[in-house]
């Protein structure tokens, strides 16, 4: 079973929120990455969600623009990154990891044997910020044929017609861009996100996963039991970069009480 | 010459693309995040109205006509033409509308958009700057907030533009990740348009972008093309044998072209920017050394490396200095009906001094890519051929670079 449908199956029976914790790939390096992510489930993440570096990041903010030049700098490729996610695999067979990441890499990697290789890897999911349903189809039927969710995304911006549009084949978990902005925009509005989120299930059964400005455990806190999935970006890399590891993992860890708390 | 080779194609395309989800073949499509796939939407719809509604047309020539200059002038070059000894060689003078360039074509389209959408906040990239100095003029015509993204390299190449741009009454702001030139300022822009999409109108002013940017930009480029095919059968009584035009995201060459494109005759040549030359890695012929791929929302070719990271362009003029081609461009090169091509740095710095000196034209020096390649076109055509050539901007912006590269050289 892929390993986000048991998470979401599990986190169901438990009747909470789960908690994704984003962080780019071979930020900073290869090995302090792999340290990092074999602390993530323990440390309180449900699900991982791994960035795939980028020389134009066109969606994100400051924060992650500056991960993905130190992990290119320190040699990351899409290559590196599926070893990296093997290489967890090791000693973390059953958190489930999502790649996040803009189309160019995967498209000269090979739709194909992309999806084959990161599924091989341990992969579960794929959200490409730079796809949207128009063009998703082959990319969708390829991940599909692997195992692995191509998540859908929504935003503020989405209206009716487009929401059917985009969710009518959401499968894993639906990612809704919670800010009209880049990732680690600090604006913070609770309600509007209540009210999209109820919006998406007039249209979808799939659980829906909130992310894009999502900082604080209190925030977090806020959203759980509204938002299936919340995800943490742009503060964890901030805490990484300027922290290192452990208070990374325990940062990870002050979001998973919020969880437990806002139950 | 090699054009009898092409003579009678029956090429795929002949311009009418692109389709329903912005696709010129395989190449275009809107590949952005969602947050903007909604905006993109409501801009097809806006301009597909203004398409049919001959006053917004109207009003388009009107402010070509009474505030840019139009029509730019079709300018025989006797001494270039005697002095190459071949094919006669026309200038079509883009350099001589309002602000310097042909852009203000397409920002006089795209600032009659913005109005229809009510939007009053605009945001613009520019390379050269160019079309950073278009936007703040309709900008302020309009009376309409202007951010323009500049890459920080480029703002130190072309001061005099930024400079024109702040007197305008337009906010510069320097953009200094990457290379810290066009594609940078690019990513910046749509940033920028992600957080603001409700009421900012992004003005983009390259044949590249995701859809309808391409189609929008190449039809307010196309007068460039109309008036010259108009002008040279009332010179030389036909079409002519050959044009050429300098290629960064290419709108001034789409714009040029494309009235062309159903004319197999009329052989049709884009002048990339070949920098250090192609063996050195440092240039920015994407046609001749990228493949295919997706950059800021449409499938082209790119220089890229094998993981898919974009790589830096390089040219000595800045606004060709971008790692893309718009996607027409890249169907057009697909299909044969457009002969991409590139001249380095020192043909094209050549090609400005001999304009200088024998025409007293100063060109820009992306258009000095387009003199450059048409220097070595014209002695293998014969004396009663034509060869129109886009002068596509003006060269002012460039004499520091110039003045710097010639005291570098000695």
């Amino acid at each position: 079973m892929n390993r986000i449908d048991a998470t979401l199956a599990r986190l169901r029976k438990d009747t909470r929120s789960g908690l994704v914790c984003y962080f780019t790939a071979g930020d900073p390096d290869f090995v302090t990455s792999l340290e990092l992510l074999n602390g993530l489930s323990a440390a309180g993440a449900d699900i991982i969600e791994l960035g795939m570096p980028f020389s134009d990041p066109v969606a994100d903010g400051p924060t992650i623009q500056d991960a993905h030049i130190r992990a290119r700098a320190a040699g990351q490729t899409v290559v590196r990154t599926l070893e990296l996610v093997h290489a967890l695999r090791a000693t973390d067979a059953n958190t489930a990891l999502v790649l996040m990441g803009y189309l160019n890499p995967v498209m000269q990697y090979g739709r194909d044997r992309f999806m084959r290789d990161a599924a091989a890897a341990g992969v579960d999911g794929l959200i490409v910020v730079d796809l949207p349903v128009e063009h998703a189809a082959p990319y969708q039927a390829a991940a599909r044929g692997s195992g692995i969710h191509l998540i859908r995304m929504t935003a503020p911006t989405s209206d009716s017609d487009r929401l059917a549009r985009v969710l009518r084949d959401a499968s894993g978990f639906v990612y809704h861009v919670t800010v009209t902005g880049t990732t680690g925009r600090a604006v913070w509005a609770p309600d509007d996100i209540a009210t999209a989120v109820a919006r998406l299930r007039t249209h979808t059964s799939v659980p829906i996963a909130a992310g894009f400005g999502i900082r604080t455990p209190e925030q977090v806190r806020q959203l759980t039991g509204i938002a299936d999935l919340i995800v943490v970006g742009s503060r964890l890399v901030e805490v990484l970069a300027a922290r290192g590891v452990a208070a990374a993992l325990t940062e990870v860890g002050a979001l998973a009480a919020a969880i437990e708390a806002g139950k | 010459m090699t054009s009898l080779e092409r003579s009678t194609p029956a090429f795929a395309y002949l311009g009418n693309g692109p389709d329903a989800l912005g696709q010129f073949g395989r190449f275009g499509g809107a590949y952005m995040p969602e947050t903007l796939m909604p905006a993109l939407r409501e801009l097809l719809q806006v301009f597909q109205a203004a398409c049919l509604d001959e006053a917004f047309w109207a009003r388009y020539r009107q402010i070509l006509t009474d505030y840019v200059g139009r029509p730019s002038p079709l300018f025989l070059a006797e001494n270039l033409t005697t002095d190459l000894g071949g094919a006669r060689i026309f200038l079509k003078r883009e350099d001589l509308n309002h602000t310097g360039a042909h852009k203000i074509n397409n920002c006089v389209g795209q600032i009659l958009l913005a109005q229809r959408m009510g939007k009053r906040r605009v945001i613009a990239e520019t390379g050269a700057g160019q079309h950073g100095v278009a936007a703040a003029t309709v900008c302020a015509l309009f009376r309409m907030d202007c951010v323009i993204y500049m890459g920080a390299e480029d703002m130190a190449r072309q001061a005099t533009n930024v400079q024109r741009m702040q007197l305008l009454g337009a906010e510069v702001r320097a953009v200094h990740a990457g290379t810290a030139t066009l594609k940078d300022a690019m990513n910046e822009a749509l940033r920028d348009w992600i957080a603001r999409v409700e009421d900012t109108y992004y003005l983009l002013g390259t044949g590249a972008g995701p859809h309808p940017y391409p189609q929008i930009v190449r039809d307010f480029q196309r007068i460039i093309g109309q008036e010259t095919r108009h002008q040279i059968i009332d010179k030389v009584g036909r079409l002519p044998d050959a044009m050429v035009a300098c290629i960064g995201g290419g709108s001034n060459a789409i714009g040029f072209f494309h009235p062309f494109l159903a004319d197999p005759g009329v052989q049709l040549f884009g002048v990339e920017a070949g920098g250090l030359g192609l063996a050195s890695g440092r240039h920015a012929a994407c046609v001749a050394a990228g493949r295919p791929g997706v950059l800021h929302g449409s499938l082209s070719y790119f220089l890229q490396d094998d993981d898919g990271q974009i790589r830096n362009a390089y040219s000595i003029s800045a606004g060709l200095d971008y790692p893309g081609v718009g996607p027409e461009h890249a169907r057009l090169h697909e299909t044969g009906r457009v002969s991409y091509t590139s001249v380095t740095d020192d043909e094209a710095l050549s090609a400005f001094h001999w304009l200088c000196r024998n025409e007293g034209i100063l060109p820009a020096l992306e258009s000095a890519h387009a003199i450059a390649f048409a220097r070595q076109l014209a002695p293998t055509m014969t004396t009663d051929e034509t060869v129109v050539v886009c002068l596509s901007g003006r060269g002012d912006k460039d004499v520091s670079t110039v003045m710097g590269y010639s005291e570098a050289q000695r």
